[in-house]
């Protein structure tokens, strides 16, 4: 299982702030992760689509499309901040 | 030993800088941003403002920027505090605070602190406006702040 954590305007897209999800076998980084979301559609496809407006943390660091994920990691999806 | 504090109420920057300079003869320069929250925003008058955040990630964020600038800078001590819940124009939004031998460190440090707190840690604001609700757009302006301390750019400091 990995945990999955949306933040600020995804969270309302999606309209959900949490997620456990049991890690698919062809999911092993950041990019992979996101294709799989993506392909549930809807929302996902439409919210998950625009890599400018995205970033992803995995285990509460700043992670890029190649960082892996492996089961136990937590991993969210949030837009730039805007914090300050 | 720095301090880190995500807090939904008020902070006093007068207290807080007092207590970087109690019983530290060592202090000879102390600089403090406060960012406030305005009434207006790319042409919106804003009512109210809330302040999102990611609990864990931005204490952890918030160690490492400021690890980062004591590694870069001789400077004595941080205070780092940021609201977060709804906040109306003129609350204060956030505090840094540092303490030093002499100046310049203290400016240094206390800009850089800002420059990447404002786009390496995870708070975001939504915006209340009377057309709406609307979450703030990350800026331009502040990514190039932030580049201005990367090692090798010809306008690093």
């Amino acid at each position: 299982m990995i945990k999955l954590l949306f933040f600020a305007r995804l969270r309302e897209d999606l309209g959900t702030s949490a997620e456990d999800l049991a890690l698919p076998a062809d999911v092993t980084t950041v990019a992979t992760l996101r294709a799989h979301l993506m392909a549930r559609g809807g929302a996902w496809a439409s919210v998950l689509a625009n890599g400018k407006a995205l970033r992803v943390a995995v285990n509460q660091d700043m992670a890029d499309p190649a960082t892996p994920v492996k089961p136990g990691d937590e991993v969210a999806f949030f837009p730039p901040v805007t914090g300050g | 030993m720095p301090t880190i504090r995500i807090q939904t109420e008020d902070f006093d920057a007068g207290a807080e800088i007092a207590k970087l300079r109690a019983g530290n003869p060592e202090v000879g320069a102390i600089a403090s941003f406060v960012g406030v929250c305005r009434d207006l925003n790319d042409g919106e008058s804003v009512a109210t403002m809330t302040l999102e955040h990611y609990p864990g990630m931005t204490e952890k964020a918030l160690a490492t920027i400021v690890d980062e600038a004591i590694a870069r800078w001789r400077i004595l001590d941080v205070t780092v505090v940021h609201r977060v819940g709804e906040l109306a124009p003129t609350d204060q939004i956030v505090l840094v605070v540092v303490s030093s031998g002499h100046r310049g460190e203290a400016f240094a440090a206390c800009e850089f602190l800002m420059d990447y707190l404002k786009t390496r840690a995870p708070f975001w604001k939504k915006e209340q406006t009377p057309a709406g609700a609307r979450w703030v757009e990350a800026r331009g302006s502040d990514d190039a702040a932030a580049a201005r301390w990367t090692p090798g750019r010809k306008d690093a400091a």
